[in-house]
C-alpha cells in the first residue's frame, strides 16, 4: 500500500467516529420519528398499533394545530425581515465607528451568548402589565399601560421583539465579516465615477453581500421556525397563551409528546409537518434570493 | 468576493433542515438545561419491533418484565406462600421518585433503617430524577424492562399509567380498601380506579388561604380575623386593594393566579361548596355546566372583571406577588410553607382554610406510592413489605417533620403537635373535605380551564359559555379515556 493511500486510510477511519456518531444520534433518530408518526405510540403501552395516516389527518381537524403553525409562520414573517434589515443597519453603521468599535459590537454580541431561558424571564418581568420597566417607560411619555405578554393581539409581536434582540449580535457580526469581505475598490471606484451612498448601496454592498443575507435568511427563518424556549418561558402561563396567541409548533410537539399526554406518534407526524415546512420555506428563500452576480 | 455555489448551499440547507427536525425533538432541551435528550428514548434500539409487532416481546428481558396480569396480582395467600422458599435469599427491589433533596434524604435513611429490620432486602433508591422528566425516564425505562418496583407517582397520573398497564393492584391481604378508607384521609381515594386501589401516599397536600397579615391591618382589617365565607373574602379583598393615583395596581387584595392553583380552587373547592361535585362519581362524566358550576366560575372570574381585585400577570404570578408582599390573600398548597419559609422570611402572613359557602370543600392531592408489574414473586413480597414501612405512622411523622409534608393517615394528622401548628394546624383542618380530582390529562384539563378564563377576561366571552367550551374539551378526553379502557 502506497503511503499517499494508507494515509487516505487513516484519514477515513478517523472520520469514522463522527459519521457513526451522526448516523446513531442524529440520523437514525430523525428515521425513526418519521416512521413513528405512522403509530399510535402512548410511551407507556406495551401496544403500538400502525395508523396509517391517522396521526395526519387527525392533525387536519385539530385547530390549535392550525393555530400553532400560523403563529410559527408569524413568528417567521415578523421576525426574519426585521432581524436582517436592523442588524444590516447596525453592521453598517458599525463599519464607520472608529472608537469603540469593539465595545460596540460586544454589546451587541452579548445577548447572544445569553441563555434564552434567562432572557425570557428577564423580558417577562420587563413586560409585566402594570409596573414592568417598560410600562413606567412609556408611561412617561403619557402612553397609558400596555397589557403586552397578556394580550392576546400583543404578546406574539412581543417574544418577536425579543427573539430580534437576542439574534442581533450574531447576525451583525456575519453581516460585518461579509461586509470587511468586500474589495474597497469598487467603492473607490464608484465615488470617482460620481456615486452617491445609496447608489453604493444599492448597487455595490447588497448584491455582493447577497449570499450573506441568504446565509441569514435562512437560518433565522430556521430558528423563528423551530421558536420554543422564548414561548414556553415568556408567554402567559407557559403553555403558549393567552388563548394559544403564542403557541408554536414546537412548543405544541412538546406538549404533546412530553406534556403529560406521550402521544409520540402524533407529536412525530407534527415534527414530520415541520420538517416539510422548514424544507420549502428554505427552497422558497434560495429561489428568491439567490441571485449571481458577475463583475 | 466568492459568491457561494448555488448547489453547496443547497446541500448546506438541507443538512441544516434536517437537523432542524431533530432540533425540533430535543427542543425541550433547549428550554430546560439538563432535560432528556431527544424524543422517543430507547427508540433508536427497537421501535420497529416493538410498534410493529404489539404482541412480540422484544427481549426475554422485556418478557419477563411484563408477566400476565394474572400472575402480576397473586393474593395475599399466594405470597404468603411464597416467603418461605426464598427464606435466606437476598431480594433486591427498586424504588423511585423524582429528585428533591429532603425526600431523598429521608428516604436513604429510612432504606437504611428497613434493611436492618430486613436484612433480606436491599433496596435500590433512584431519586436523581428532576421533576420534569420524571414521567419520561419511566417510560423509557418501560419498553427494556427497567425501573422501579415500588414507584412514586403523582396521583394525577394514576388514569394514564393504570391504563397502559404500567402498575398492578395493590395487594387487597396487606392494604384492604376498608382499612384504607377508615385510617386515611377521604382524598387517598383518589388512588382508587375501577374499584381498585393502585396505591397509597405518606404524605398529602392541601389548599387553604394565606394572608398577609400586615397587609390587612394597614388598610384597617383585623389581621386575625381571616375571610370565612366568599362574602367576606370579596370585601376583605375590596379593603386591601390599593392603586396609585395614575389607576395603577400597587396591592393586590387577591393573588389572582389561574394557572397556579387558581383552576385547582375552582375545579374541587369552589364548585364544591357551592353545592355542586363537580364530575359524576363512576368518573365518566363533567357537572362543570351545572348552573352552580357557572355560578361558582362567575364568582371566581368576578374577582378580576368586577371587584378588580387582581390582575393576570400581576407580578408575573400569583406565589411571587404574594411573596413579595403585593398581595393581601393568597390561595395555594401546603407545600408552599417551605418555599416560603426560605424566600420570605420575614413575610408577615397566616394560614386559614379556604373561604366556604353553602358548603365547605378544598382540593387535595398527594404523590402515592405504588407497584409496578416488574413486582413478582419474591420481589412483590419484598415490595409489598416496603410499601407498608413507607406508610407507616413512624415514617408519616419523620415525613411531616423533614419534608414537610402533611401526613396522609388521620390518626397521625390529629396528634397535637402537627394539629395545633399555626401553620400546619389549618392545613390539617381541611383535610376532612379535600378532594382529589381525577385527571386524563391534567396538563390538557388544566389549560380547558385557563382557557375558558382568558375567554372571559380577555375577550368578554359569558361565563357560561366559556365555561361549557372547558367542559367539552375535557368531556372528550374523558369519553376517548373509558372508551380505551379494558374493564
Amino acid at each position: 500500500m502506497s503511503l499517499s493511500r494508507r494515509r487516505a486510510l487513516t484519514a477515513y477511519l478517523l472520520l469514522l467516529v463522527p459519521l457513526a456518531f451522526f448516523v446513531l444520534i442524529r440520523l437514525v433518530p430523525t428515521l425513526s420519528a418519521l416512521q413513528v408518526a405512522f403509530y399510535q405510540w402512548d410511551m407507556l403501552s406495551d401496544e403500538r398499533p400502525f395508523v396509517g395516516l391517522g396521526n395526519f389527518q387527525r392533525l387536519a381537524g385539530d385547530q390549535v394545530f392550525l393555530v400553532a403553525l400560523l403563529n410559527t409562520l408569524k413568528y417567521v414573517a415578523l421576525g426574519v425581515p426585521t432581524g436582517l434589515v436592523l442588524s444590516l443597519a447596525i453592521a453598517l453603521a458599525l463599519t464607520r465607528v472608529r472608537r469603540l468599535a469593539g465595545v460596540f459590537r460586544t454589546v451587541y454580541f452579548i445577548p447572544f451568548i445569553t441563555s434564552l431561558v434567562a432572557v425570557g424571564w428577564v423580558w417577562r418581568w420587563l413586560y409585566q402589565p402594570q409596573r414592568g420597566s417598560i410600562n413606567e417607560l412609556i408611561g412617561t411619555f403619557g402612553i397609558p399601560p400596555q397589557p403586552f405578554l397578556q394580550s392576546t393581539s400583543q404578546a406574539l409581536p412581543s417574544i418577536v421583539v425579543v427573539n430580534v434582540w437576542h439574534d442581533l449580535g450574531f447576525q451583525i457580526v456575519i453581516f460585518l465579516a461579509g461586509l470587511h469581505a468586500i474589495p474597497d475598490i469598487y467603492y473607490e471606484a464608484a465615488r470617482l465615477d460620481g456615486a452617491g451612498r445609496w447608489a453604493m448601496l444599492r448597487h455595490i454592498t447588497l448584491p455582493l453581500l447577497n449570499p450573506t443575507i441568504v446565509f441569514l435568511a435562512v437560518t433565522s427563518a430556521i430558528s423563528s421556525l423551530q421558536v420554543f424556549s422564548q414561548v414556553q418561558n415568556m408567554s402567559a402561563q407557559g403553555t403558549g397563551g393567552p388563548l394559544n396567541s403564542t403557541l408554536s409548533l414546537v412548543l405544541y410537539v412538546y406538549q404533546k409528546a412530553f406534556g403529560g399526554a406521550y402521544q409520540m406518534g402524533y407529536a412525530s407526524a407534527m415534527t414530520v409537518i415541520l420538517f416539510a415546512l422548514i424544507l420549502t420555506v428554505t427552497v422558497i428563500q434560495l429561489r428568491l434570493l439567490s441571485r449571481r452576480y458577475e463583475y | 468576493m466568492q459568491p457561494v455555489n448555488r448547489r453547496q448551499l443547497l446541500q448546506l440547507t438541507f443538512g441544516a433542515a434536517a437537523a432542524g427536525l431533530l432540533s425540533a425533538c430535543a427542543a425541550n432541551s433547549t428550554a430546560k438545561p439538563n432535560a432528556a435528550p431527544t424524543s422517543p428514548p430507547a427508540a433508536p434500539a427497537q421501535p420497529t419491533t416493538a410498534a410493529a409487532q404489539p404482541q412480540a416481546q422484544p427481549t426475554p428481558a422485556a418478557a419477563a418484565a411484563q408477566p400476565t396480569t394474572a400472575a402480576a396480582q397473586p393474593t395475599a395467600a399466594a405470597a404468603a406462600q411464597a416467603a418461605p422458599a426464598v427464606a435466606g435469599q437476598k431480594v433486591t427491589i427498586e424504588y423511585w421518585q423524582y429528585f428533591y433533596q429532603s425526600k431523598q434524604d429521608l428516604v436513604n435513611t429510612l432504606i437504611q433503617d428497613f434493611q436492618k429490620a430486613n436484612p433480606n432486602i436491599e433496596i435500590v433508591h433512584n431519586s436523581t430524577i428532576p421533576y420534569e422528566q420524571y414521567q419520561q425516564k419511566l417510560a423509557a425505562a418501560a419498553p427494556a424492562g427497567q425501573g422501579p418496583d415500588v414507584v412514586n407517582l403523582y396521583y394525577g397520573w394514576l388514569g394514564k399509567f393504570t391504563q397502559s398497564g404500567y402498575l398492578q393492584e395493590l395487594p387487597t391481604g396487606a392494604f384492604p380498601a376498608a382499612t384504607l378508607e377508615k385510617d386515611f384521609f377521604p382524598v387517598v381515594q383518589g388512588a382508587k380506579l375501577q374499584g381498585k386501589y393502585w396505591g397509597v401516599p405518606t404524605a398529602v397536600r392541601t389548599l387553604a388561604l394565606f394572608y398577609n397579615k400586615d397587609l390587612m391591618t394597614a388598610s384597617g382589617v383585623d389581621p386575625n380575623k381571616p375571610p370565612t365565607t366568599w362574602e367576606e373574602f370579596v370585601d376583605i379583598a375590596l379593603k386591601t386593594t390599593k392603586r396609585s393615583a395614575d389607576g395603577k395596581l400597587d396591592t393586590a387584595g387577591f393573588a389572582w393566579g389561574p394557572d397556579g392553583q387558581g383552576h385547582q380552587w375552582w375545579r374541587e373547592a369552589l364548585n364544591r361548596q357551592n353545592g355542586l361535585s363537580p364530575m359524576s362519581a363512576d368518573l365518566k362524566k363533567l357537572n362543570w355546566t351545572d348552573p352552580k358550576g357557572v355560578e361558582a366560575f362567575t364568582w371566581w372570574t368576578d374577582l378580576v372583571t368586577k371587584h378588580k381585585v387582581g390582575e393576570q400577570g400581576f407580578y408575573t404570578d400569583d406565589q411571587t406577588s404574594f411573596k413579595t408582599g403585593h398581595a393581601a390573600l393568597h390561595i395555594d398548597g401546603s407545600f408552599r410553607l417551605s418555599t416560603f419559609a426560605a424566600d420570605a422570611p420575614t413575610l408577615n402572613y397566616a394560614i386559614a382554610p379556604l373561604p366556604a359557602h353553602k358548603d365547605k370543600a378544598t382540593y387535595s392531592s398527594f404523590w402515592v406510592n405504588c407497584l409496578t408489574k416488574r413486582a413478582t414473586g419474591p420481589r412483590l413480597e419484598a415490595s409489598t413489605k416496603w410499601l407498608q414501612y413507607l406508610t407507616s405512622p413512624d415514617v408519616m411523622r419523620q415525613w411531616v417533620e423533614k419534608v414537610g409534608e402533611l401526613p396522609a393517615l388521620q390518626s397521625v394528622a390529629k396528634e397535637d403537635k402537627y394539629a395545633k401548628d399555626a401553620k400546619l394546624g389549618p392545613f390539617l383542618q381541611s383535610l376532612d373535605y379535600g378532594y382529589a380530582t381525577f385527571f386524563v390529562d391534567e396538563a390538557s384539563d388544566r389549560q380547558a380551564v385557563l382557557d375558558a378564563v382568558n375567554e372571559v377576561i380577555l375577550n368578554g366571552m359569558a361565563p357560561d359559555q366559556a365555561v361549557k367550551g372547558a367542559a367539552d374539551k375535557v368531556q372528550a378526553m374523558l369519553d376517548e379515556y373509558w372508551a380505551s379502557v379494558k374493564s
